[in-house]
């Protein structure tokens, strides 16, 4: 019995684990390659969220395609935001305080604005695969956790393709280690910077997605969510994606395995606990280059 | 003006300020809503020696305020002392968080330090949330006395302790500014490692600034139970603490503490003012869309929309 409930908490761990993933890739990119603090990145995941939710009341459409047709907006509504960013603090050198101060207030009236669209109930999206299990031996996995880890695997390893083998990919790389350099070669660094955040963005519409089919959302759990992106970018190292990818599955499984022996009540406590420990003890992360 | 001065003047103007409010307003709404308020000038003062003064930036504004709140909620349960010493026990915890909040400082700057102070609130969220004695998440009626010291109604005897609270808070916040201490803040926040460097003691001096805000939160979180007489940790913790405490002093000005008293009355009275006509939630909105603005917009707050042009005026 013991056994079986341990091993069902780790797999179920590891799931979730993969979905964390796909949440903190963006703030990956925004934070750890662009040092750019974006605290409003889970606001945009549970926008995104109720935007595949919108999609799928309406017309019916199934969440994964609705994350692919809601996007370009998401990618749009990025590169207005740097716009602000750029223009009003890191062009005056005042990102630090100032940039985070904004990204808060920003948080707060996304979720304040679907509070009052959309009240303070749990939404769901209805698709063929939510009310599936996967039985394999004693582990029990729920289509509706497997689906999105799969997708958020399919996801990051596109995003590594895209950083590692295209000229913006590197572009975007290279500023994240030096953009003086960058300038040098005549490259503007806070172009490169627009299209990375636009693209951190974008993630967050397809987690929002995700999210939505792994659980009933509402507007306020994207808080639950800040301390788990930053505990799993900090971990991973900074950007660094298979380094955040363990940090996830690490993070996942640490929660699954205090939901299930101590009660789900305890879990926020895991994820901002490990973040914590990680800024005292290891600022550099697991897989760090520091 | 001399320290010691302002205080005397602080105290008399908390004084004036009761008796004009006990004789003209009638309506004990008034009263509630300016215990809010008089509550916002003290978080968004507590906030600002912190991240005003050495530009450490607090996340978890809820967390100290709560840690107060609860800490009343104990003892209450245990024996139920008077106000003005659970203000004292809130200040003493939360200060003692604050000092660990301190030590933070040590590794962590910038967004780190900011995201680390959100960690800590929701940390002590969870453990609130799981403790059975103070209700746990199904939160706990506090049943005040039924009548109050010095002056019978309940409500007006909690609006003078936060009002003298304020002004504690204030002139706490123009004497740490104007002494050596203050100095020392600014140059941390100017450039750490400069001042660090010209031997100005930074961990001393940091370690001073986050207790004394830790502690002024904590301080004006003590007397929250007996004001709403049901406390769960949703409400206690509630980030929009957090949020007005930031955006107070940064819509009012960060460098003195004119900032953010401006700022927390402005924001605090527009805010009872939608609460009233037109829904709470749309009132947190506007906290939210003013706190963009004025980043975005007058990064100098109130003060700096008012200086620049007196600085004209004087150079002319």
């Amino acid at each position: 019995m013991f056994t079986e409930l341990l091993l069902n908490a780790i797999v179920s761990g590891i799931v979730l684990g993969g979905f964390y993933a796909a949440v903190s890739v963006g703030l990956a990119i925004s934070f750890g390659m662009l040092d750019i603090g974006n605290l409003a990145h889970p606001a945009f995941v549970i926008l995104g969220a109720f935007c595949v939710y919108v999609l799928n009341q309406r017309w019916g459409i199934d969440p994964l395609i609705g994350a692919i047709l809601i996007t370009p907006f998401f990618f749009v509504l990025g590169a207005g935001l740097y716009g602000i960013y750029h223009y009003s603090f890191e062009r005056r050198g005042e990102e630090g305080l100032r940039g985070l101060a904004f990204f808060f207030g920003i948080l707060f009236i996304t979720e304040v604005a679907l509070i009052l669209g959309f009240g303070v109930d749990y939404r769901f999206v209805q698709a063929s695969y939510i009310d599936a299990t996967l039985h394999i031996g004693f582990v029990d996995l729920a289509w509706r956790t497997l689906v999105p880890c799969i997708a958020a695997f399919a996801m990051i390893g596109a995003l590594q393709l895209f950083m590692s083998r295209t000229y913006i990919g590197r572009a975007i790389l290279a500023v994240s280690q030096d953009s003086l350099a960058l300038r040098l070669m005549s490259i503007n660094p806070s172009r490169v910077k627009l299209i990375a955040f636009s693209l951190s963005l974008a993630t967050a519409a397809i987690a929002g997605a995700l999210l939505i089919i792994i659980q009933p959302v509402e507007p306020s759990i994207g808080r639950d969510y800040i301390g788990r992106v930053f505990a799993i970018v900090v971990l991973g190292g900074m950007g660094s994606f298979p380094g955040m990818l363990c940090a996830a599955i690490l993070l996942g499984v640490a929660e699954s395995l205090t939901a299930t022996f101590y009660g789900p009540s305890w879990a926020p406590a895991v994820s901002f606990g490990i973040l914590l420990l990680t800024l005292a003890l290891r600022p550099a992360g697991i897989l760090g280059r520091a | 003006m001399k320290n010691s001065a302002f205080c005397l003047l602080t105290a008399a103007a908390v004084i004036v300020i009761f008796a004009v409010a006990m004789l003209t307003l009638a309506n004990d709404y008034f009263f509630f809503a300016g215990y809010v308020v008089l509550q916002y000038i003290v978080l968004a003062t507590a906030w600002n020696v912190l991240g005003g003064y050495t530009g450490y930036i607090n996340f978890g504004t809820a967390g100290f305020f709560a840690i107060g709140a609860y800490s009343s909620v104990v003892l209450h349960k245990l024996w139920g002392p008077p106000i003005p010493l659970l203000i004292v026990v809130g200040g003493v915890l939360s200060g003692l968080v604050g000092l660990g909040m301190g030590v933070l400082t040590l590794r962590l700057r910038g967004v780190f330090f900011a995201i680390g102070t959100l960690a800590l609130a929701i940390v002590v969220q969870t453990f609130v949330t799981n403790w059975d004695f103070v209700g746990g998440s199904r939160g706990v009626y506090i049943i005040r006395p039924a009548t109050a010291p010095l002056l019978g109604n309940y409500i007006h005897y909690l609006f003078l302790v936060m009002l003298a609270l304020a002004g504690f808070a204030i002139a706490l916040a123009r004497c740490v500014e104007h002494s050596t201490l203050g100095f020392g803040l600014a140059a941390v926040r100017d450039d750490e490692q400069a001042a660090e460097a010209a031997g100005v003691p930074t961990l001393k001096l940091k370690l001073i600034s986050t207790t004394l805000s830790g502690a002024l939160m904590g301080m004006a979180g003590a007397p929250l139970p007996y004001y709403v007489t049901y406390l769960d940790p949703t409400s206690g913790f509630n980030l929009a603490y957090a949020v007005n405490s930031i955006a107070m002093p940064l819509i009012g000005g960060m460098t003195s503490w004119v900032g953010p008293l401006l700022g927390a009355i402005f924001l605090g009275t527009i805010q009872q003012a939608a609460t009233v006509t037109i829904s709470s939630s749309l009132n947190l909105l506007l906290v939210g869309v003013l706190l963009v603005l004025f980043v975005v917009v007058a990064p100098n707050g109130l003060i700096g929309l008012w200086r620049p042009r007196r600085r004209a005026r004087e150079g002319s």
